[in-house]
């Protein structure tokens, strides 16, 4: 199962659980803040080949039609796909 | 149920096949010892089925026993004196984590200097780490609490570990005729363990999670009421006992002669026995003493104490343990249940059997004598005052 | 099916979690859980990947997961493993993600009693070489010459003066079924390994040389060269051990330039030639020895 964001924050008293012990991957939080660059990808110049898929640290490339797309929502701007893209198809754009 | 001849340690091993534990982690040290070494032979001769883990040190003996308890299953442990404070760290994540595991714990003296024998400081410096502290008498309650301790840890208001604290040698090495249930009847008293605080393949979890600020002291407090909830789960774990097996036992404490008494003496574990012979020596000569014995330390027994000291003149606790720079960490627990009931009393402390040294009837009968002087103080037996 | 990243399970299993950009650490940790899939249970001790995913209520595990103990992580794998057996559990995969401190230091011990047992466990041990979590202090795995907040540089001292213990060795020397040494800059060899591992009954112990950006002091995106570098440099290597017996997965046919492999980490910038030489030096000891014992 992939964690995936959730509406509901537990922080009252009834809404604690008695023991140390919640559902798995539970988020509720993104980590989109932390980032001064994104990946864009440049569909025309992918194919496929995974390589930044795979060594994302934040497994946040996924695959998408034969090619990849990103998930911004948690996505930390390190560059390692950038890097590794042997095509060149993949930019870091600054955020604004 | 059948008699057979045991010692504590021995007693308690049986009592432990048949809370039937899925998984045992086992690691010597006098005087527990022959609790792991009875477990074994019980996997041995197929009358136990646990996995019985060698396990390199009480660390990792503790550890085990939550990893085991994380999945659901029903673990037991065993330890003493230097084991426990080696594996100290895993107490309050056990405790924090509401995994119900049982552990024995062989009351023992702490180094320096290095001692074998019995004293109550070991269990008594951990008395903040969360688990229910319940101390035994003798071979047979040794044997009561092992299957009681499940019951009460498992209890889903509880999930609380539970330490079982039997006196080293006075009551871990010596041999009583103890009534040794059937299967069926252990069976009867103790359901399986059922719980959603764990890691299930078909409803994934993230256990042992941290917590900050905001929900921190939550969990703290949940944990709390947890511990305090025992009380009633104890009693209820007791009268299931008592139409089962017959034997009755009287929750957190246990009074002898206190109702009439002018002078009660506290006490914890084996040396109430001793205690007990007194009391009865001097009410024969008049004396209107009385004895009340702690049996569980966690939850501590504060209106239990407050409700049999009331009508007393003066009380002073017996206890193998000193908070050094302070006073017996039983004594101190006393005296806050009795400040808080509005009882104002003298209170004496008498801090006796470090390291195993004997404790004479004599000297029961001169804390008894003493307490006629009205006055508080804290003595350490055939040393003197502090 | 050979396992590879079009093969590969795709759930992610570690997802959302709070690692410093660019973490090797958490890409190991990543990658081990796609292999092992959904009956994975993660036991991980203190340190920096149980600190940065079990923050209630951000839980960023996808499977069962627990932090465990410092010391702690083989000795909670191996009550998961037997509370688990003991119920007839049997399809699961008990797995610990331990770092460098966490294994060669606090957890050898429990470590080492696990594999005496042979545990059926997987201990995969995610190696940043410093005590990361708490701020980058030496263990027993930060290589010679390398500067750490407990290993400072100067006139006197050139960082940390011990070289980094030989855990994989140490492992094999209790007659594991099976070890491993990988690296992040070489997942391909990573996932067959824990692919293999997952197969193999017992304890078994994977050794990935996890860099971290923060700690070895270079950019987030250079994580994954420097861990390809410091394999084709020869101050690592990709080997096995397995029935009694060392392979060496990956030869190099000349080593790339171990300086430049050095003084692009702010850790090691302050080497003079000859610390430098020291380093070059122990490479060719330890080669010499793989050469000759490894197949």
């Amino acid at each position: 199962m992939k964690p995936f964001l959730r509406e509901k924050i537990p922080v009252n008293f009834e809404d604690i659980p008695e023991t140390t012990s919640y559902e798995a991957g539970y988020l509720v939080t993104k980590n989109a803040g932390w980032r001064n660059v994104r990946p864009v990808i440049d569909t025309s110049k992918c194919v496929g080949c995974l390589n930044c898929y795979l060594y994302c640290p934040d497994g946040v490339i996924f695959k998408k039609d034969g090619k990849v797309a990103v998930d911004y929502d948690f996505c930390k701007g390190c560059g390692i796909c950038q890097k590794i893209c042997r095509l060149g198809a993949i930019e870091l754009e600054a955020e604004k | 149920m059948a008699k057979q001849f045991l010692s504590g340690d021995e007693a308690f091993a049986y009592g432990i096949r048949l809370a039937r534990p899925h998984v045992i982690s086992a690691y010597p040290i006098t005087p527990q010892t022959i609790v792991v070494e009875k477990l074994s032979e019980f996997v041995e001769d197929g009358s136990l089925k646990s996995e019985f883990i060698h396990v390199e040190s009480e660390h990792s003996a503790l550890s085990c026993a939550i990893g085991a308890s994380s999945v659901g299953a029903r673990a037991f442990t065993a330890t003493s004196s230097q084991g426990l404070l080696y594996m100290a760290e895993c107490l309050p994540y056990a405790s924090g984590g509401r995994f119900p595991i049982v552990m024995m714990n062989a009351n023992r003296s702490t180094a320096l200097p290095w001692n074998i024998y019995g004293d109550q400081r070991d269990s008594l410096s951990q008395l903040d780490s969360g688990w229910i502290q319940a101390y035994a008498e003798n071979a047979q309650e040794s044997l009561d609490l092992a299957l009681m301790g499940y019951y009460i840890a498992e209890h889903k208001a509880v999930s609380t570990p539970f330490m079982a604290n039997l006196d080293g040698f006075v009551l871990t090495h010596t041999y009583e005729v103890v009534d040794v249930p059937s299967q069926e009847q252990a069976d009867e008293f103790l359901p399986p363990y059922r719980t959603e605080n764990k890691m299930d393949l078909s409803n994934p979890k993230n256990l042992a999670f941290s917590a900050g600020p905001d929900t921190n002291s939550i969990f703290k407090y949940k944990e709390h009421i947890g511990v305090l909830k025992a009380k009633s789960v104890i009693s209820e774990a007791e009268q299931k006992f008592e139409t089962i097996f017959g034997r009755r036992y009287t929750g957190l404490t246990e009074n002898y002669k206190t109702e009439d008494a002018d002078y009660i003496l506290i006490t914890l574990g084996s040396i109430s026995g001793l205690v007990r012979e007194i009391v009865d020596k001097l009410r024969e000569q008049g004396e209107k003493v009385g004895l009340l014995k702690i049996r569980y330390m966690r939850p501590f027994p504060n209106e239990e104490i407050a409700q049999a000291v009331k009508n007393a003149k003066s009380v002073s606790v017996l206890e193998k343990d000193i908070s050094f720079g302070n006073e017996g960490a039983v004594y101190t627990n006393v005296n806050s249940a009795l400040q808080k009931a509005g009882i104002n009393i003298p209170t004496s402390n008498y801090i006796g059997g470090l390291g195993g040294k004997n404790i004479s009837p004599q000297e029961i009968e001169n804390i008894f004598a003493e307490m006629k002087n009205g006055i508080s103080d804290i003595k350490f037996l055939g040393i003197g005052g502090v | 099916m050979a396992v590879n990243a079009k093969t590969l399970n795709e759930t992610e299993f570690f997802y959302g979690h709070k690692a410093c950009a660019g973490c090797g650490g958490s890409l190991a940790v990543r990658i081990a859980l796609k292999v092992l899939g959904e009956n994975a249970i993660a036991v991980l001790p203190a340190g920096c990947m149980s600190a940065v995913g079990f923050n209630f209520p951000q839980l960023c595990f996808g499977n069962n997961a627990i932090i465990s103990t410092f010391a702690g992580t083989a000795s909670m794998l191996t009550g998961v493993q037997a509370g688990l057996k003991a119920q007839g559990i049997t399809d699961f995969h008990a797995v610990g993600f331990a770092g460098d401190g966490g294994t060669a230091d606090i957890g050898i011990q429990a470590l080492s009693g696990a594999i005496d047992r042979n545990d059926d466990i997987l201990y995969i041990c995610y190696d940043n070489e410093a005590y990361m979590n708490t701020g980058i202090q030496k263990s027993s795995l930060t290589p010679f010459g390398a500067k750490t907040t407990t290993t400072p540089a100067g006139k006197n001292i050139h960082g940390n003066i011990r070289p980094k213990k030989n855990m994989f060795e140490i492992v094999a020397a209790h007659n594991i079924p099976y070890a491993a040494t990988a690296s992040i800059g070489y997942l391909n060899d990573f996932m067959k390994k824990v692919e293999k591992a997952k197969n193999i009954k017992g304890t078994k112990y994977i050794h990935i040389l996890a860099p971290c950006p923060t700690g070895w002091g270079i950019k987030t995106d250079e994580t994954v060269e420097i861990a390809k570098e410091v394999v084709d440099c020869g101050l690592w290597y990709l080997a096995e051990y397995e029935n009694g017996n060392f392979t060496l997965n990956h030869k190099p046919n000349e080593f790339s330039d171990i300086e430049k492999y050095l003084k692009k980490q702010a850790r090691f910038r302050h080497l003079t030639d000859d610390d430098i030489e020291i380093i070059r030096k122990s490479r060719d000891e330890k080669w010499k020895y793989i050469n000759k014992n490894f197949k």
